[in-house]
């Protein structure tokens, strides 16, 4: 009955493929949107743990200037009211932190031979790879005496390397940068793309005194931020509080003020990255529901135009034996045939439009076959659903009326 | 059940039709046998109750009151699908308006009853075409209802009809829709059907010349069955003498 069934929907969809594909671009709509959705989702939690291993272990972030919303005080990071004073403090004194590493970073232009390359130069301390968790797939760090002396060592990412470099080995090389000459000592081992499609690739690193001295002339002992490695990761709240108190006493912040500074936990970054990734999905999924319920009323209502084109096929059909059953399958399945070409097309078009998504927004993308189960078990589901009643009605036909129906 | 025992018996057989608050009394107590080998044609004015008789002896509907008994079964109270599953094993049809599907070829119009029986395919394939060569369309299997002619339309659904080995062929108005010559075609098979494979048969016609091929003829009138007489002499049927005798302007 089933196999007599499916023959005659394929038969009567190869009849009106037009109709057809009209009717399951709902469904297909709608499946892609799911495939796309759940993708996305999976890519994110993927490339979330990956940024998270690529902005460093354990990281305390901590800008310039208050994160007071009153905008009394301004932006963060808007005033210089941090100093490698504050980072050798937090370093010497808070037993909890790993490691520290000032940031004093400017954009530059990276010149070898003819090539060149717009980058961002980030000056800190030989400690800057440890607390972020970068290492060197060649050639060594910059070493303290470099720092003492702002030294003209850097090390350089891959993208860089790759702008200026192609696939030769960079490091002895000397590239210039803005006009300051400098010699490669190390390659960064490749980390990939954050979240936001920032690429941790395309950097060069510096002693944070080169960068000071001959890069952006500023002087004292101000920083673009200092970075923290806390030692545990339960301790993470603790040594924000520590890391707080400190700056506080070295910045003689009176009781009632606010801070100068502000300390930023990673865990709260993704956490409003994940929000974020998670309201998109919801999105997709509302228009994935709302897709697919249209492509489901679309498919019921094809299907009571067919029963009622195909009344006197149904009449004869009875006549010569068919029972309510055989009737009811044949448009049943028919219906579900329908919207399972919807949505095998919905899953194609839905891996494509994810990882094309994926791609102009350089997020990650991951597809599982979960995804592409879920997906036509929804469409089939809802061939069933909405099948249901046009097969019922045919089903439930008089065989007389049927037969005598122009 | 023996040969003896009719394979159609109709007892007090009524039909009401309910149309809004308005009763209407198709049949009155119709009591109507057909033995087997019968060849019953039946006749009547327009409206008399004809195509509503057939309907309920091939089982498409259920009669208000009475007993029918179709080859020892009683099938008066049957729900739908067991009076599916009787026209499936017991009854074959022909209407008048062929009832053919579109875009289907012959053979597999013919194969459909087969098909709700769940006959394999094989078997299907074979006995439909067998059925067609019966027909005289053994040619035509691939052709579907649009690549033929009325008369060979009809033949295709008679021979949809007996490939299930059917007890009873019912014909309502077979040659409603054809001209006198395919009509001749599609008698002279019936005929011939009935004269050599023992086939029970009938056939619903307003047409006296169509009634006298028949070796019984009922006449219905106003819900009951006014007249039931022998044929003596069955008229036979001959697309050839058709030709003749419209040229020569006088009987075979
Ligand atoms: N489904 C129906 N509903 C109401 N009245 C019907 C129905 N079918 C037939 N009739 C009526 O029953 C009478 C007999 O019809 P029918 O059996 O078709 O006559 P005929 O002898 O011409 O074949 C007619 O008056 C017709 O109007
Ligand atoms: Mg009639």
């Amino acid at each position: 009955m089933w196999w007599m069934a499916l023959r005659l929907a394929l038969r009567s969809l190869l009849r009106n493929k037009l109709r057809a594909a009209l009717t399951v671009l709902g469904i297909l709509i709608g499946v892609a949107a799911v495939v796309a959705m759940t993708a996305l989702g999976d890519g994110a939690s993927t490339s979330i743990e990956r940024q998270m291993s690529a902005l460093g272990v354990n990281l305390l972030w901590v800008f310039p200037g208050a994160t007071s919303t009153s905008g009394v005080r301004g932006e963060v990071g808007s005033r210089p009211t941090l100093s490698e004073d504050d980072s050798d403090a937090i370093s010497r004194e808070l037993f909890n932190v790993q490691a520290v590493a000032p940031v004093l970073s400017v954009s530059s232009q990276v010149v070898y031979g003819s090539r060149n390359y717009a980058t961002r130069v980030t000056g800190s301390t030989p400690d800057y790879l440890r607390v972020r968790a970068w290492t060197l797939s060649r050639g060594q760090p910059f070493t303290d005496a470099d720092q003492r002396i702002a030294g003209r060592a850097c090390l350089v990412g891959e993208t860089v390397r790759r702008a200026l470099f192609d696939t030769a080995d960079p490091v002895g090389q000397t590239i210039r940068i803005g006009r300051v000459p400098c010699q490669i000592v190390g390659l960064l081992a490749p980390k990939g793309q954050g979240s936001f499609g920032q690429d941790y690739d395309d950097t060069v690193v510096m002693p944070i005194s080169a960068v000071r001295a001959r890069l952006k002339h500023t002087p004292g002992r101000d920083v673009d931020q200092i970075l923290v490695s806390v030692r545990e990761q339960y301790l993470m709240a603790r040594a924000q509080e520590q890391v707080s108190a400190l700056l506080r006493q070295r910045h003689r912040i009176p009781e009632a003020e606010e801070n100068d500074f502000t300390v930023r936990n990673l865990q709260d970054l993704m956490a409003t990255l994940e929000r974020t990734r998670s309201t998109l999905s919801a999105l997709l999924l509302s228009i994935a529901c709302i897709a697919l319920l249209v492509g489901g009323i679309g498919v019921m209502n094809i299907m009571l135009v067919s029963v009622s084109e195909r009344t006197r096929e149904i009449g004869i059909r009875m006549a010569v034996g068919a029972r309510s059953n055989d009737i009811l399958a044949q448009f049943l399945v028919e219906a579900i045939t329908l919207s399972a070409i919807g949505g095998v097309a919905g899953l194609a078009l839905g891996v494509g439009a994810g990882a094309a998504l994926g791609k102009a927004m350089e997020w990650s993308v991951r597809f599982s076959p979960v995804a592409a189960v879920v997906a036509l078990a929804t469409s089939g589901g809802i061939g069933v659903v909405f099948g249901f009643f046009p097969a019922r009605r045919a089903a439930q036909l008089d065989p007389i009326q049927a037969l005598r129906h122009e | 059940m023996t040969d003896a025992e009719p394979v159609i018996r109709m007892e007090g057989i009524e039909k009401v039709y309910r149309t809004g608050d308005v009763l209407f009394h198709a049949l009155r107590g119709v009591d109507f046998s057909v033995n087997h080998g019968d060849f019953v044609a039946v006749g009547g004015p327009s409206g008399s109750g004809k195509s509503t008789l057939m309907n309920l002896v091939g089982c498409l509907d259920r009669p208000s009151a009475g007993r029918y008994l179709l080859a020892g079964h009683d099938v008066s109270m049957l729900d739908a699908d067991a009076r599916s599953f009787a026209r499936n094993r017991l009854i074959g049809f022909v209407f008048q308006g062929f009832n053919l599907l579109a875009r289907t070829s012959a053979l597999e119009n013919v194969e459909l009853p087969l098909a709700y029986r769940g006959t394999s395919s094989r078997e299907r394939r074979d006995r439909a075409r067998e059925a067609l060569a019966l027909v005289g369309l053994g040619d035509k299997l691939a052709n579907t209802p649009s690549q033929l002619s009325g008369g060979q339309q009809q033949r295709v659904a008679i021979a949809r009809a007996l490939v299930t080995d059917p007890k009873v062929l019912l014909a309502d108005e077979p040659t409603g829709n054809l001209d006198s010559r395919t009509s001749e075609e599609v008698l002279e098979i019936l005929q011939r059907l009935h004269r050599e494979r023992g086939l029970t048969i009938v056939l619903v016609t307003h047409e006296a010349d169509v009634a006298a091929c028949a070796s019984r003829s009922v006449i219905v009138r106003d819900g009951r069955i006014a007249s039931d007489t022998r044929v003596a002499n069955p008229r036979v049927a001959s697309p050839s003498a058709m030709a003749e005798s419209s040229a020569a302007g006088g009987g075979a």
